[in-house]
């Protein structure tokens, strides 16, 4: 089913573009530091001041060229990174005022690449020649294709699903970020030559097939689904994946997952601000997150609390879901107060159940926002090393301990860290690495 | 990908954006740090008998919260020895063969030392040198600089000291401290010279220190009148370039210098008659890394109106700009100010700037955001256009009043009138 990229008015995008007034006054706050504190607080390490510069003399064209050589991915970054933690958080003008708000400056830029055209990029330097099969077509993948492509290898890319960009193009709320946006990025890939083969799954045997008639392979599959709470009650209907519930969103089937009056999202990352956000929005009266810790030790970041909680979106700290409760349909859930054993900042103190202060929650969908699964079974299938839940990768190639095949992205599963920039880098990283080992490979 | 490259009174580089002479060029270090960047020349720090320096040397004029609008300074000619400085240039054009490397020169005016110094500049390898007529400061003090670019007759003298010693291309710079810089500049030509560069700074005292009423920049609780340069100085610059440009009397090319902060300079430079240009505050300012957004902005700026080359963009609007005696007088064009009521946020700065600076044809309209034209009294100042902060929401619309008539042409009809 082709995604629609119109969306209702209650999904559209939230934050405005900024006006070309609001563009020029704010790129001028920009003090163009030299080798500024926010280059390199950004993962991809973006010429922020350059490219803010280019606005300032009204050559935007050379501004999206400035993001996109460091950023494949520089129109979702503009509207979903963290930026108070990354660039903007480390901008100097947080000393004197309030910093440069690089990230809707980016959209400037972004915005224009996506309506006038993208720029043609600087080539990269060509060391060597080959083929390179990526799996899995989100950010990291896409962040890889186009360092390796830009260095004159071929790139084919499979995804088992119908459209690339991973969970900025079905896991990202619209109104944060539109689907149009993930996929003009996807083919921006496209047109620098990638070969996709979408709707493709791609197995263990079948990477091994790959390495035969690739010179290397980047796995870049992500995470699985949202883990299961292991409660009686969970496949009652009502009882959602948080990310099958925003998908639904996305690709455009509204109708999909139900979710009556009264809604209860378990967990309290982003996720679930995104599930509570997108359940309000289809009509919820009263939405509630439920976290078994407190609000300290939430990992959410700042502005997405924000967010919830301006569109009227409930916490409930200490409680953790016992039993979901319903016949056919869920009807309530019994939840049971918390203490942690330790500081309350910490996520992994483990949790107790206080005895007796069980509680019940009539509602009429839960969903479940509680992380994602692993993908160990496809690394173990591999023969590839694990260690503490994920694969193991040289930390400056990405190498897994089979040679050629390498990991990058969420799969490497650090937990509370993954971002669509991060998983940009690493696909630049590996791609660098590839880079070097077959222009080796040419020059013997 | 525009061209970029140029070939300049014979000299070459690969594009032209050059180091103007100054703090940026005094060393080996600084000008291959530059050239590595992506300069296409540089113009090294005046060489001279060495000199002694004050200190501090330098004054800014900020404006409305941005730094170095304007810079002033009383910093005089290299202060190092000659032959340091001679064989540090022969290095850079050793190891740079295909960049620029003109050296600025200043010396008094005795020919035999001119012919000797020309000839130890030449044995470096340099691909052109520039005479320092410019300094306001200082050396002005001393019988050089300025001294000499405000006196014709001296121009066209030590201009052909030079020109007559030399084997490569002699640029002459000139100072902006002139009343018609076309006086200089014809005799430069008239000296032999191959090229004019300008302007050099401009005399200025930057302020006074309100609580302590010393002079800024202050040399131990003393001032003196500096050179200032940066963005403010570029509306001289373009005036004394495009003067020299349409001046059929000076017959060669002309490198533009003044206030070249932004690829939009440098366009308005281009199209003013420079075919080389020549930056100084704006690198001091920010590094020699602005090389890169110069570079992309004007090869954006060239592909996007499909020239290939920059050396096509020079002196394209030079003949635009002439006498005010062939301009079109009022009764016969004039623009008139309409306001986009669409547009409107309500400041009111047009009403007032036109009720008491120009001439009371702005009226507010009870109930109404927007004041209104009356277009009959408008005389078409751009006043009100100027001041409104909303891009596009005054236009100054232009009117066809009546047959084509300038002053010079009036003048001619009253004469031969019965
Ligand atoms: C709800 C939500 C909100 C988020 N919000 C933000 C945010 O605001 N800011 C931010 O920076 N990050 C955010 N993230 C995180 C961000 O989306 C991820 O870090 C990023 O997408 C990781 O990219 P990736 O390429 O590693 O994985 P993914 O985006 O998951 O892409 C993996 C791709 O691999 C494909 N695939 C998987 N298995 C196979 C297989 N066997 N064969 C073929 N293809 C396969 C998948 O279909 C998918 O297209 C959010 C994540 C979620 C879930
Ligand atoms: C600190 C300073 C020192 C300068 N020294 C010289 C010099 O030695 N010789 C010279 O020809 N011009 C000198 N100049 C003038 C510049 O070369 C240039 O003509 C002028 O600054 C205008 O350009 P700008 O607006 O880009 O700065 C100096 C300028 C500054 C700011
Ligand atoms: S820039 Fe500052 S540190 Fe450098 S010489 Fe001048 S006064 Fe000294």
């Amino acid at each position: 089913m082709a995604i629609p990229v119109d969306q209702p008015p209650q999904f559209a995008e939230v934050v405005p573009p900024l006006t070309p007034r609001e563009a020029e006054e704010e790129a001028l706050r920009c003090y163009y530091c030299y080798d500024a504190p926010c280059i390199k607080a950004c993962p991809t390490n973006i010429d922020i001041p350059r490219f803010i510069h280019h606005i300032v003399t009204g050559d935007l064209k050379a501004s999206a060229r400035t993001i996109l050589d460091a950023n494949i991915l520089g129109a979702t970054c503009a509207r979903i990174c963290p930026t108070e933690a990354l660039c903007e958080g480390h901008c100097v003008r947080t000393h004197d005022s309030r910093p440069v708000s690089i990230g809707r400056l980016q959209r400037v830029a972004m915005d224009y690449a996506m309506t006038q055209g993208v720029p043609a990029l600087p080539p990269r330097p060509r060391h060597g020649s080959g083929r390179v099969a990526i799996v899995g077509a989100g950010p990291a993948g896409l962040g890889a294709a186009a360092e390796l492509l830009r260095a004159g290898y071929q790139v084919e890319i499979f995804d088992r699903r119908e459209e690339g960009g991973g969970l900025d193009t079905y896991g990202i709320v619209s109104y944060r970020e539109p689907v149009a946006v993930s996929l003009f990025e996807v083919n921006m890939v496209r047109q620098l030559g990638a070969k996709m083969h979408l709707g493709e799954t791609v197995d263990a045997p079948r990477i091994r097939a790959l390495q035969r008639d690739f010179d290397a392979v980047i796995v870049a599959v992500g995470l699985g689904k949202v883990p299961r709470l292991a409660i009686p009650g969970e496949d009652l209907a009502g009882v959602y994946d948080a990310l099958d519930f925003i998908e639904a969103t996305k690709v455009g089937d509204f109708g999909a997952f139900p979710v009556g009056e009264r809604v209860a999202v378990i967990g309290a990352g982003n996720t679930a601000v995104d599930a509570a956000t997108c359940a309000k929005r289809l009509g919820a009266s009263e939405v509630t997150i439920f976290y078994r810790r407190g609000e300290e030790a939430m990992s959410a970041y700042r502005y997405e609390y924000e967010f919830a909680k301006q569109d009227g979106i409930r916490y409930q700290w200490w409680a953790q879901p016992v039993a979901i409760l319903g016949t056919q349909r869920v009807n309530a859930v019994r939840f049971s107060r918390t203490r942690v054993d330790g500081p309350v900042t910490s996520r992994s103190a483990p949790v107790q159940l206080v005895e007796g202060s069980e509680w019940t929650v009539p509602v009429d969908t839960v969903i479940r926002a509680v992380g994602q699964e692993k993908t160990l079974e496809l690394w173990s299938a591999l023969g590839c090393r694990v260690a503490d839940g994920r694969v193991v990768v040289d930390p400056e190639t990405y190498e897994t301990s089979v040679a050629g095949i390498f990991a990058v992205g969420d799969c490497l599963a650090r937990p509370g860290e993954a971002t669509v920039v991060q998983a940009v880098e690493d696909g630049k990283r590996a791609a660098r690495a590839i880079d070097r080992m077959l222009s080796e490979k040419s020059a013997r | 990908m525009a061209d970029l490259s140029i070939n300049f009174a014979g000299i070459r580089a690969p594009n032209p954006f050059w180091l103007a002479s100054g703090p940026l060029t005094n060393t080996a270090y600084q000008v291959m740090k530059a050239f590595d960047e992506g300069w296409g020349g540089a113009v090294w720090k005046t060489v001279g008998e060495p000199i002694i320096n004050v200190s501090s040397r330098l004054g800014s004029l900020d404006y409305g919260g941005r730094r170095m609008m304007g810079l002033n300074n009383i910093e005089l000619i290299s202060d190092r020895p000659i032959e340091e400085n001679l064989a540090e240039i022969r290095e850079v054009k050793r190891r740079y063969p295909h960049h620029a490397v003109i050296v600025s020169m200043m010396f008094e005016a005795n020919p035999a030392v001119w012919r000797d110094m020309v000839h130890r500049v030449e044995d470096t390898g340099a691909d052109g040198i520039e005479l320092n007529f410019g300094c306001p400061h200082g050396m002005s003090e001393r019988g050089m600089g300025s001294v000499v670019g405000q006196v014709p007759e001296y121009t066209e003298r030590i201009t052909r000291y030079a020109v007559e010693a030399a084997s490569i291309p002699v640029i002459v710079k000139l100072t902006p401290n002139v009343t018609d810089i076309r006086a200089p500049g014809r005799a430069a030509v008239a000296g032999g010279a191959h090229a004019l560069s300008l302007i050099n700074t401009i005399n200025s005292v930057m302020g006074v220190d309100l609580d302590t009423w010393r002079p800024i920049p202050d040399v131990d609780g003393r001032g003196s009148h500096g050179g200032y340069c940066g963005p403010a100085v570029k509306p001289i610059a373009l005036h004394m370039l495009s003067s020299l440009y349409n001046d059929p009397r000076v017959t060669v090319p002309l490198c533009g210098i003044g206030g070249i902060e932004t690829w939009r300079d440098a366009a308005e430079f281009l199209l003013l008659g420079a075919g080389v240009l020549q930056v100084c505050t704006a690198a001091m300012h920010y590094g020699f890394r602005i090389i890169h957004e110069l570079t992309e902005g004007l090869n954006d700026y060239l592909d996007q109106r499909g020239i290939a080359r920059v050396e096509d963009l020079v002196g394209q609007a030079a003949p635009r700009i002439g006498d005010w005696n062939d301009l079109r007088l009022s009764y016969s064009f004039q623009v008139v100010a309409r306001i986009h009521a669409d547009q409107c946020i309500g400041c009111n700065l047009c009403y007032i700037a036109c009720d008491d600076g120009a001439h009371q044809c702005i009226e507010r309209v009870p109930g109404e955001t927007a004041p209104r034209v009356r277009e009959e009294d408008c005389v078409g100042c751009n006043l009100c256009s100027l001041v409104c902060p909303v891009p596009g929401c005054i236009e100054m619309v232009p009117m066809e009043k009546g047959p084509v008539e300038t002053w010079r042409m009036r003048e001619r009809r009253l004469k031969t009138a019965p």
